[in-house]
């Protein structure tokens, strides 16, 4: 059980954290934090192990953010199975574009730019189409109830986030010690390499992806059961695809906390920005995109890396 | 006599205008040592990544261990039992040497505790059992040279291909490699391996294969080939064997 | 009806709009076919230059006028950029160029946006909807004139990179990086001045877009799509490549919105990239794809 023991831990001082969130407004935060680092975690097992940058997540996150909505809103399909639905829809997404891209054997600034287009497509087409209710967007009805899956206030929304990221840190670790594990970061590390050695390399991406998508699905879909609405520009735009890159990435790229301390940071950073300059739109984004820098050029290690070298320093320092 | 290990049919490759390969032929028994000579862009290693499948002909086949291999791809070739090293090494740079072997080990043992526990024996025998968690980055060339073996070794390959391990090593290091060669055959692995260093050829291939401008111009034990004027010719130019015979040269 | 008339005025709006785009590719041709990597701030940047030439406007200097002076501003900018922050925080590793790219263009489209907010602006010129007569054919001035100006950039761009000395470095060091260095070529300098020339092109391309087209934070990604599009339909580092794709998307969207509409002649562009990258075989888009 060693392995997973820092995961209890981490859970469990989450949960403390979340028992203290009484203020809305903190609560609410930490939901939507959460959300991000879910969405994280997906990015993080395609890109920060299988070294496949993707620049358009949002393309798995809108697709089940439109699934959970318009499966409700127009179709009147429980909740829950909407939720479900949802999921499977984001990971349909990722197989699609994954074989479609690795088959076409694109890696790097191609990888990077396919999935950007096609998170684009998504949005153009959200837009536009009337099943997604158009550029007015998608609303679920507000009937609050467990058996909708709609709860009274934040904290039990803050729950379940909980509850799912700690199922992620959980899969993230179990795939880090399978094989699957292995021939992913192989993969990303040298393909050719790796393809001597057994490894189907198409066949350990699409995985990869799959698995990525449905886990940024999932954070799709509970952000727009957390605020019953959707419309193109939540769901497909950039802001989400950049956020569910640079949560790993600030926090540590390839580890099974970074994808949490990134998101966490990011909140803590940006609701700081808003305290000094107000609630100027743009500008807590320019800060990520900045710590996303400032991250890649002096701890490529994230935040994480750089605490575990500093309290090494420290206890060195004292002995 | 024992079914062929490796059969090549009329092999070619081109890249472009380039044939890298034109038309090799050859008939690799079970088992023993077997050596690729030849100068340089002779299309030796051309002709391993044809046989590893990193690499597909533009026409002829390629039969391994009764199969006809030539449409699959190098992870279903390894697969079968064909083993590689580079020879531009090509270590998974951010892992440790134990994971780095444990890749290899994982084609056969699915778990992660077997895959590691044969890890670490099949580094402990190329002799980098003490280096198991050094990040593979950090190793000498040496012992990178050791880690491309102990990969491809974790395969369980029935066949294995060394691509110029030996290049590069001082002639200590050289030595030292010979009984893990050896070894591997003794094992019953079929080894078959490109080399310059021809000192250590002769004494652990028991036969040779000469290729010359993508053509095999020449094949036996050892110390016959290294007589044929053919195989000089294309080592030292045209001439040269005719020159060598007068024991001419003035120096 | 699609009289040949309407059509020819497509196609000649289409050529004009096109040799735009091209001067907005080159700059990414350019930076791919030498540093290798993908530029993920071209687009902000060409926000940030067509800012820079509105407000040049607000204080009485026409675009046309600032077209050089912030030719050679952007071109210190895109020097120091690629110098001080891109090449330092990358470590020598194209996956870490691709996130500092795209984070730099965060960081310029987001205090664009915080600065200015997302209003769109434009201005008012007394040639803005000034034509010139071709044949039967009425053509605006100012997208002629940034067809000109376009042609003009490209020819001096690949005379710059055939017939100068630091055209030549340039072309040894997106050849062969090692090689280049033995003989003296301090490459960064190079990759810098690269970045600049790249940059100094958006910044033209603002100037001649002024006019005719609006200006807002996130103007740049309609750009830059179409202009990654165009790269890759050109061949990833070629100029002539580039001049000839940017022409033809220009035509290929002109005439999709004329038969299909706006936003599914958006649409088509997305589409056409996509299928660009998915079907063009590897070999052309050369081996670090």
């Amino acid at each position: 059980m060693r392995p997973y023991l820092s995961i209890v831990i981490v859970a469990l001082a989450l949960a403390a954290l979340a028992s203290l969130a009484h203020s809305n407004t903190l609560a609410n935060s930490l939901v939507t934090a959460t959300i991000i680092a879910l969405a994280g975690y997906g990015w993080n097992l395609l890109g920060g192990y299988g070294g496949q940058y993707s620049f358009g997540h949002a393309a798995f996150f809108g697709a089940a953010a439109y699934v959970d909505a318009v499966a409700q809103a127009r179709y009147g399909v429980n909740a829950y199975a909407a939720f479900v639905l949802a999921t499977a829809a984001a990971a349909l997404v990722g197989v699609v574009i994954g074989y479609l891209s690795f088959r076409a054997g694109l890696r790097g600034s191609y990888f990077a730019l396919i999935t950007l287009a096609f998170a684009e497509v998504m949005r153009v087409l959200a837009n536009a189409a009337g099943i997604t209710g158009g550029a007015a967007g998608t609303l679920i009805r507000l009937a609050p109830s467990p058996s909708h899956f709609q709860f009274v206030g934040r904290q039990p929304y803050l729950w379940i986030v909980l509850v799912l990221v700690t199922l992620a840190m959980i899969a993230t670790r179990a795939v880090e010690r399978s094989r699957f594990g292995a021939y992913l970061v192989a993969v990303r590390e040298n393909e050719a390499a790796a393809r001597a050695l057994g490894v189907d390399a198409l066949r350990v991406k699409l995985q990869a992806i799959v698995i990525s998508a449905a886990l940024t699905g999932l954070a799709g879909a509970l952000y727009a059961q957390y605020f019953l609405f959707v419309d193109a520009s939540i769901a497909f735009g950039p802001w989400i695809s950049i956020e569910a890159l640079a949560a790993p990435i600030v926090g540590g790229l390839g580890t099974v906390f970074g994808p949490l301390v990134g998101a966490l940071a990011l909140d803590g950073f940006g609701e700081a920005a808003h305290a000094v300059a107000g609630r100027t739109p743009g500008i807590e984004l320019a800060l990520y995109g900045a710590l996303l820098v400032l991250v890649v050029a002096v701890a490529r290690d994230g935040l994480q890396g750089l605490a575990v070298r500093f309290f090494a320093a420290r206890r060195a320092g004292a002995a | 006599m024992t079914a062929p290990l490796l059969v090549l049919e009329g092999l070619t490759k081109r890249f472009g205008g380039l044939t890298a390969i034109d038309g090799v032929s050859l008939t690799l028994p079970c088992g023993g040592v077997t050596g690729i000579i030849g100068p340089n862009g002779a299309g030796k290693t051309t002709l391993f990544s044809l046989i590893a499948g990193s690499e597909r002909a533009n026409t002829g086949r390629v039969l391994f261990d009764g199969g006809d291999v030539t449409r699959l791809p190098a992870n279903a070739r390894a697969v079968r039992g064909i083993g590689r090293t580079f020879q531009i090494t090509q270590p998974f740079a951010g892992m440790s040497v134990r994971e780095n072997v444990a890749v290899g080990a994982y084609l056969r043992h699915a778990r992660r505790n077997d895959a590691l526990a044969r890890a670490a024996e099949i580094a402990e025998r190329v002799g980098l059992g003490g280096r198991l968690d050094a990040p593979a980055a950090s190793l000498t060339v040496s012992a990178r040279k050791r880690l491309e073996v102990a990969r491809a070794l974790a395969t369980e390959p029935k066949l294995l291909l060394l691509d110029e391990i030996l290049a590069g090593l001082n002639p200590s290091e050289v030595r030292e490699f010979a009984p893990v060669v050896r070894a591997l055959s003794a094992q019953g692995i079929t080894v078959m391996m490109i080399e310059h260093v021809m000192h250590a050829v002769m004494n652990l291939c028991a036969h040779l294969y000469v290729l010359a401008e993508g053509r095999l111009i020449a094949q036996g034990p050892p110390a016959e080939v290294t007589r044929d004027p053919l195989v000089i010719e294309s080592y030292l130019g045209k001439g040269a064997a005719a020159r060598l015979a007068r024991g001419g040269g003035h120096g | 009806m699609l009289t040949p008339d309407i059509l020819a005025a497509a196609v000649v709006n289409g050529l004009t709009t096109g040799a735009v785009y091209a001067l907005i590719a080159v700059g990414l041709t350019l930076v791919y076919g030498v540093l290798h990597i993908v530029n993920f701030a071209h687009g902000a940047i060409l926000a940030a230059a067509m800012f820079a030439a509105y407000f040049a406007f607000q204080y009485g200097v026409d675009p046309y006028v600032a077209l050089a002076p912030l030719a050679v501003v952007f071109f210190g900018l895109g020097y120091a950029a690629q110098r001080l922050v891109i090449g330092p925080a990358s470590h020598g590793e194209d996956r870490n160029v691709l996130l500092v790219t795209l984070g730099l263009s965060i960081v310029i489209e987001n205090l664009l946006l915080a600065a200015f907010s997302s209003d769109t602006r434009s201005i008012n010129t007394t040639y803005g909807f000034a034509t010139i007569r071709l044949g039967p054919l009425f053509v605006s001035l100012p997208k002629a004139i940034g067809f000109g100006v376009s042609c003009a950039v490209g020819m001096t761009l690949w005379a710059l990179l055939n017939y100068t000395d630091i055209g030549k470095a340039i072309r040894a060091v997106a050849k062969e990086r090692m090689g280049a260095r033995l003989v003296g070529i301090d490459p960064p300098h190079v990759f810098a001045v690269t970045f600049g020339l790249s940059a100094a092109c958006l910044a033209i391309a603002a100037c001649v877009l002024l006019p005719v087209y609006y200006v807002d934070p996130r103007v740049g990604e309609a750009y830059v799509l179409i202009a990654f599009t165009i790269v890759v339909l050109g061949g990833m580092g070629s100029i002539a490549g580039a001049m000839v794709g940017g022409l033809l998307i220009g035509v290929v969207e002109s005439l999709s919105g004329l038969l299909l509409g706006d936003s599914l002649g958006q649409l088509g562009i997305y589409l056409i990239f996509i299928l660009v990258l998915l079907l063009r075989p590897r070999g052309l888009f050369g081996a670090t794809a």
